[in-house]
C-alpha cells in the first residue's frame, strides 16, 4: 500500500484527527499540572469547535476513506455522517458545559483530565460508528465507545448507585458487544466480506442460507438495540440512567443513541437497500424483512417505555423510561423505510438533542439546589424556582410533542412518513402512546406547580452562564415549533446523499 | 380597513399582553390585573370594529374570495425534492358569517371573565398570563383558516387551562385538570392523524402551475384538488374518508361535549374557579360544534350527509340524558355543567337538520349558549364566593335577602329555558324549525323537544330551592351585587334581551355564511363521489 492511499484519505477525516489530537492534549496538560485543571473544560470545549468546524466543513461532501477496491472503503463521508457528527459535537458541548455546572460531578471529581479524555475517546469511537463502512470498524467504534462509557457511568465513585450502573452496563455490554460479532463472523462467513457497500450485491446474488443470515442479522441488531436502548435489549437502560452522574446520563441518552441509529441506518440503507422507488420509497432485500421487524420492535419499545414510566418516582429513571420511548418513535419513523421516514428520523433528532439536553439540564440544576431527583423533592418548584419551571415544562411539553414546541414538528414528520406509507396502525399506536406520555411528563408539571412548596425550599440563583446555557436550549425548542423550516432543509439535505 | 391586520391583532393581543406581565414585578397585582382588563377589553373593541365592516353579503365557507379581513402569507416553505415534494404552510387568517359571531363571544367572554378573575388571590402573575395566553389559543382557533395553524391553536390551548384549573382550582383540582387534559389530548391525536391524511391527499395549484399538498382548508373542500391515489381522496375507491371524518369528529365531539365523551366537563367545571368555568362553557365548548362545521362538514359533505342521523341522534341523547342528570344534581355548578351538556345537544341537532333555518339556529345556540351559560356559571360563583357552598339544598328564601341577585338568575335561568323574548328562545326554535322539516331526523327532534321541557323542570325546582321558602338564617347576612358584579352580569343580560327581541342582529351576520354552507353541502356530494359505503 501506497502512501497516497492513506494521504488521500487523510482529508476525509479531519474530525477524527481533531479529537485524536486533543484526546492526547488533554492527556499531556492533566499530565503537567495539578489534581484539578479547571483549564481543561474550556480546552475540551475549544477542541470540539475545532471539530465541530470540520464536521460542517463535510456537509455536500462525498467522499470514501481508505478505498481498497471499487466501491470497497473503511470510511465513507457524507452529509448523513455529518448531520449525525453535529449531533455529537453539540451534545459532547453541552456534556462538558452540564458537568462544570454540575454540583454532583463537583463533589467526585478526584482528577478531571480522565474524564476529559474519556470523553474524546467516545467522540472518537462515535464518529466511527456514524460513518464507518465496515463491520470490523463498526465493531471496534462501537467497542470503543462502550468502554469510555462504562467508566464514564460509574465515575462517581463514592455513589453506590453509579458504581451499579457501571457494572449493569458492562456486563450487558459486554453479552451484546460478543452476540454483535457473532452475528459479524457469521455475515464472513455467508458472503466472504465485511464492507457494508460489498455485502449488497453479495446479499442479493447469494443463495446463503437465509435463516442463518436472519440469525446474524438479529445478533448484529442484539450490538445496536443495546446502544440505542431498543426493547428487548433495554434492560440497562433505567438502572445505568438513574446511577450514571446526570451528565453522563445526558450524554448517553443523545450522542450514544444517535451514534447507534446512524450505525443501523447505514447498515440498513448501504447493506439492504437495493434501490427505491420515484416516491422514495426503498425496495429492501426480501432476505431479511426489516420492515416488519423494526415495526414489532418499535411498538415494543414505545410501549413498554411509556407504560413502565407511568410508575416512576425518580425523575431521572423516568427520563430514562422516557428516552426508551423516544427510541420506539425513532424506530417507528425509520421501519417506513423510505426518504420520507428518514427525513423524519434526523427532525426528530435534531429536535430530540435539544429537548432531551434541556430536560437533563434542569434536573442537574434542580439538585444542584434541592440535593434530590426524587419527584417528591420537586413539589411546589415551580414557584420557588420559576425560570426552572417554566423551563422544564417547555421542554416536557415538547417531549409530549404538543405544539408549539419543537417536539411537535418531530411528530409531525413522524406521522406524516407514515400516513404517507400507509401504515396507520403504527401511526394509531404512536399517537396513544405519546397520550400515554402526557400522563407521566404531566406528573412533574403537577408536582412543580400544583404542589405546596416545603417552607425551606431553596431559591433559585442561577448565574448568567447558566442562564445563557438554559436560554441556548428553550428558545430553540420553541423557535422550531413555529418556524421549522431550517431543520427539515438541514434534514432533507443531509440525506441526498446517504447509500447511493 | 383591509390595510390593518385587525384579525392578527386581535389573537396576538393577548400574547403581547402576556409578555408585558411576565416583565412586571410580582407584587404589581393592580397592574397586572387591570393590564389584563385593558387588552380584553380593547379586543371588545377590534371585535365591534370587524362587526361594523363586516359585510353581510359575503358567504365564505369555501370561496376565499368571500371571506373578510383575510391575511395570508407564506410562513414555512421548504424547497422541492421529488420524493418530499414542496412542503408549503400559509399563514391564513379570515371570517366569515360562522366564525364572526364566535370571535364577538370570545371577545366578550374573555372580557367578562378577566372581571371575574379579580378576586383570584394566589400567584396573581402566573394566573393572567396563562389566562392571555388561553385567550390568544382561543381567538386563533375561530381565525385560522389554515389547517395546520387551526390545530397549533387548537392545542395551545391545554397547557394554559391545565393549570388554570390545576394550580387555582377547587379540592379535586388536580384529577379535573389531568382528566381534561388526557381527554382533549386523546381528541386532538385523532384530529392531527386525520389532518395528516388530508394532507396528504389534496394538492393545492400554485401561481406557477406546480401542485404542492396543502393545509389550506379551503383547498381541502375542493373535490377538484384531491389527487387520484390520495388515501383520503374521493377518487381512491378505498380511501378512507368515512374513518378519516370519524377521528376528526370524535376530536371535536370530546370538547362540545358529546355523550359517551362528557365525562371530564362536570369535573372540570365543578374543580375550575369562576371565570375559568366561564370562558370553559362560554367559548371552549363551541370550539368542538365549530370544528365540525368549519373541517368535518365542507371537507367531506358526502359523508355528512350520510351520518346526519347519527348526528342527530347523539345530540338528541345529548340533551335528554344532559337534561336528566341536571335533574340529579345537588351541587349547583354540576347542574349548569350538566345543563351545558343538554344544550350544546341542541346545537348538534340543528347542524344535523343540514337546512338554513337548522344551521342557523345551531350557530345562534352557540352564541347564545355562550352568553347564557357564562351568566348562570358567574351566578353561581357569586353565590359560592359569599357563602361558600353550592349545595342546591343548604339554601332557600334568598330572594328577599338578594333581590336584584334574584333578578339576574331569574333573567338567566329563563333564558336557559327559553322563554319568549330571550336569546335562547330564538335559536332554539330555529333549531327545532330546521329539524323538524327533515323528515329522517323528525322522530329525534319530537323526542328532543322534551329536553325543553326537562330544562324547564330542573331550571324552575332549582330557583326555588335556592331563592323562595324560608330564608336559613345561616344566610341572613348575605350582601347583594357588588359593583363589579353588576358590570359582569349586565352587559351580558343585555345581549341576552337584546337577541331575544331582535335576533336579527346575529342572524344578519351568519345568514350568508349559513346559507353558502347549506347548498355547498348539498350539492358537492355528487363531487365527492366514490362513497366508501
Amino acid at each position: 500500500m501506497s502512501i497516497e492511499y492513506f494521504l488521500n484519505s487523510l482529508y476525509l477525516i479531519k474530525p477524527e484527527i481533531v479529537v485524536t489530537t486533543f484526546l492526547v492534549f488533554v492527556v499531556l496538560l492533566d499530565l503537567f499540572s495539578n489534581k484539578r485543571n479547571n483549564l481543561l473544560p474550556f480546552f475540551s470545549i475549544l477542541g470540539l469547535l475545532v471539530t465541530g468546524y470540520f464536521v460542517l466543513e463535510q456537509f455536500g461532501l462525498k467522499g470514501l476513506a481508505f478505498v481498497t477496491s471499487d466501491s470497497r472503503a473503511m470510511v465513507s463521508v457524507d452529509s448523513f455522517s455529518a448531520f449525525f457528527k453535529s449531533i455529537v459535537v453539540l451534545s459532547s458541548i453541552y456534556f462538558i458545559l452540564m458537568t462544570v455546572y454540575s454540583k454532583e460531578m463537583e463533589e467526585t471529581f478526584d482528577r478531571t483530565g480522565e474524564y476529559y479524555t474519556l470523553m474524546f475517546g467516545m467522540v472518537l469511537g462515535m464518529f466511527f460508528m456514524i460513518s464507518g463502512s465496515d463491520l470490523i470498524l463498526l465493531y471496534l467504534s462501537v467497542e470503543l465507545v462502550s468502554l469510555s462509557s462504562y467508566v464514564m457511568a460509574g465515575f462517581a465513585k463514592n455513589s453506590e448507585k453509579s458504581s451499579e450502573a457501571s457494572l449493569k452496563y458492562l456486563i450487558y455490554g459486554a453479552l451484546s458487544s460478543g452476540l454483535m460479532l457473532f452475528g459479524i463472523s457469521l455475515i464472513y462467513g455467508l458472503t466472504a466480506s465485511t464492507n457494508l457497500y460489498e455485502l449488497n450485491p453479495l446479499l442479493i446474488v447469494s443463495e446463503a442460507n437465509s435463516f442463518i443470515l436472519m440469525f446474524a442479522m438479529l445478533l448484529i441488531f442484539a450490538g445496536i438495540g443495546y446502544k440505542i436502548s431498543a426493547v428487548p435489549f433495554h434492560f440497562w437502560t433505567p438502572d445505568v440512567y438513574e446511577g450514571a452522574p446526570t451528565p453522563v446520563t445526558a450524554y448517553l441518552s443523545v450522542a450514544s443513541k444517535a451514534a447507534g441509529f446512524a450505525l443501523l441506518i447505514r447498515l440498513i440503507k448501504v447493506s439492504f437497500i437495493a434501490e427505491k422507488d420515484t416516491f422514495g420509497f426503498w425496495i429492501y432485500n426480501p432476505i431479511f424483512n426489516w420492515q416488519d421487524f423494526l415495526v414489532i420492535i418499535s411498538v415494543a419499545t414505545m410501549t413498554l417505555g411509556n407504560f413502565a414510566a407511568l410508575w416512576q418516582k425518580n425523575v431521572k429513571r423516568m427520563l430514562a423510561y422516557s428516552s426508551i420511548a423516544h427510541a420506539g418513535y425513532l424506530l417507528a419513523a425509520l421501519a417506513v423505510l423510505s426518504d420520507t421516514g428518514l427525513v423524519a428520523v434526523l427532525v426528530y433528532f435534531a429536535v430530540y438533542l435539544l429537548m432531551n439536553l434541556g430536560a437533563f439540564l434542569i434536573v442537574i440544576f434542580i439538585k444542584n439546589k434541592t440535593g434530590s431527583e426524587e419527584l417528591d423533592s420537586y413539589d411546589g418548584i415551580g414557584f420557588s424556582m420559576p425560570f426552572l419551571g417554566v423551563s422544564f415544562t417547555i421542554f416536557l411539553v415538547s417531549l409530549t410533542g404538543l405544539p408549539p414546541t419543537a417536539g411537535f414538528i418531530g411528530k409531525l414528520y413522524l406521522f406524516i412518513a407514515l400516513v404517507d406509507a400507509k401504515m396507520f396502525v403504527l401511526a394509531i399506536i404512536a399517537l396513544l402512546n405519546s397520550v400515554v406520555s402526557l400522563y407521566y411528563y404531566i406528573r412533574i408539571l403537577k408536582h412543580m406547580f400544583l404542589a405546596k412548596p416545603s417552607e425551606n425550599s431553596p431559591k433559585e440563583e442561577l448565574s448568567a452562564v447558566q442562564f445563557i446555557i438554559l436560554f441556548s436550549l428553550v428558545i430553540p425548542v420553541l423557535l422550531f415549533g413555529v418556524y421549522f423550516s431550517p431543520i427539515v432543509e438541514l434534514a432533507k439535505n443531509s440525506i441526498l446523499l446517504l447509500g447511493f | 380597513m383591509q390595510q390593518v391586520p385587525l384579525l392578527s391583532l386581535i389573537t396576538f393581543l393577548p400574547i403581547i399582553g402576556m409578555i408585558l406581565i411576565l416583565f412586571l414585578p410580582k407584587n404589581n397585582e393592580k397592574v397586572i390585573k387591570s393590564l389584563t382588563l385593558a387588552v380584553t377589553g380593547i379586543q371588545v373593541l377590534l371585535g365591534i370594529v370587524i362587526w361594523r365592516f363586516y359585510d353581510y353579503s359575503l358567504g365564505g365557507i369555501y370561496n376565499q374570495a368571500s371571506f373578510q379581513f383575510v391575511e395570508k402569507f407564506r410562513w414555512i416553505e421548504i424547497s422541492s425534492v421529488s420524493w418530499l415534494g414542496t412542503i408549503k404552510i400559509d399563514y391564513f387568517l379570515g371570517i366569515d358569517g360562522i366564525s364572526a359571531p364566535l370571535i364577538l363571544l370570545t371577545a366578550v367572554i374573555t372580557f367578562i371573565a378577566t372581571l371575574a378573575s379579580w378576586n383570584i388571590k394566589t400567584s396573581i402573575k402566573g394566573y393572567f398570563a396563562l389566562f392571555l395566553l388561553l385567550d390568544t389559543g382561543m381567538m386563533g382557533v375561530f381565525v385560522a383558516l389554515d389547517f395546520f395553524l387551526f390545530y397549533i391553536f387548537w392545542e395551545i390551548m391545554l397547557l394554559p387551562m391545565y393549570f388554570l384549573i390545576g394550580i387555582w382550582g377547587g379540592p379535586r383540582k388536580e384529577y379535573a385538570a389531568i382528566k381534561f387534559f388526557i381527554y382533549t389530548l386523546l381528541g386532538s391525536v385523532f384530529i392531527l392523524l386525520a389532518m395528516i391524511g388530508l394532507y396528504l391527499s389534496a394538492t393545492e395549484t400554485l401561481a406557477d402551475g406546480s401542485k404542492v399538498f396543502t393545509f389550506n382548508m379551503l383547498q381541502l373542500m375542493n373535490a377538484e384538488n384531491y389527487t387520484a391515489d390520495g388515501i383520503l381522496s374521493p377518487l381512491n375507491p378505498s380511501n378512507l374518508r368515512l374513518w378519516a371524518f370519524l377521528a376528526l369528529f370524535v376530536g371535536f365531539a370530546i370538547k362540545i361535549p358529546m355523550f359517551p365523551f362528557h365525562t371530564w366537563l362536570p369535573d372540570a367545571h365543578v374543580e375550575a374557579p369562576t371565570a375559568i368555568s366561564v370562558i370553559l362553557a362560554g367559548v371552549l365548548l363551541k370550539m368542538g360544534t365549530y370544528g365540525i362545521l368549519r373541517i368535518n362538514y365542507p371537507m367531506f359533505p358526502e359523508i355528512t350527509n350520510q351520518l346526519v342521523w347519527w348526528i342527530a341522534l347523539f345530540g338528541m341523547i345529548n340533551i335528554i340524558y344532559g337534561a336528566l342528570c341536571a335533574l340529579a344534581q345537588k351541587d349547583f355548578k354540576k347542574l349548569i355543567a350538566y345543563s351545558s351538556v343538554s344544550h350544546m345537544g341542541f346545537v348538534m341537532l340543528g347542524m344535523a337538520s343540514l337546512n338554513t333555518a337548522g344551521v342557523s339556529g345551531a350557530v345562534l345556540q352557540m352564541f347564545n349558549h355562550g352568553t347564557i351559560t357564562a351568566m348562570l356559571f358567574i351566578i353561581v360563583g357569586i353565590i359560592y364566593d359569599r357563602a361558600h357552598t353550592r349545595g342546591l339544598d343548604d339554601f332557600g328564601g334568598l330572594a328577599n335577602q338578594m333581590p336584584v341577585y334574584t333578578g339576574f338568575v331569574t333573567i338567566a335561568f329563563f333564558a336557559a329555558i327559553g322563554l319568549p323574548g330571550l336569546s335562547g328562545f330564538i335559536s332554539e326554535t330555529f333549531v327545532f324549525l330546521g329539524a323538524f322539516h327533515v323528515e329522517s331526523i323528525r322522530l329525534i327532534t319530537v323526542i328532543s323537544t322534551l329536553g325543553i321541557l326537562l330544562g324547564a323542570g330542573y331550571m324552575l325546582w332549582t330557583l326555588q330551592r335556592i331563592f323562595l321558602g324560608q330564608l336559613n338564617p345561616k344566610w341572613s347576612a348575605l350582601e347583594d351585587l357588588t359593583a363589579r358584579e353588576y358590570a359582569m352580569l349586565i352587559p351580558l343580560t343585555i345581549i341576552v334581551i337584546a337577541l331575544g327581541v331582535y335576533p336579527s342582529l346575529m342572524l344578519d351576520l351568519m345568514n350568508s355564511s349559513v346559507n353558502t354552507m347549506v347548498n355547498f353541502l348539498l350539492k358537492s356530494p355528487e363531487t365527492f363521489s366514490g362513497l366508501p359505503f
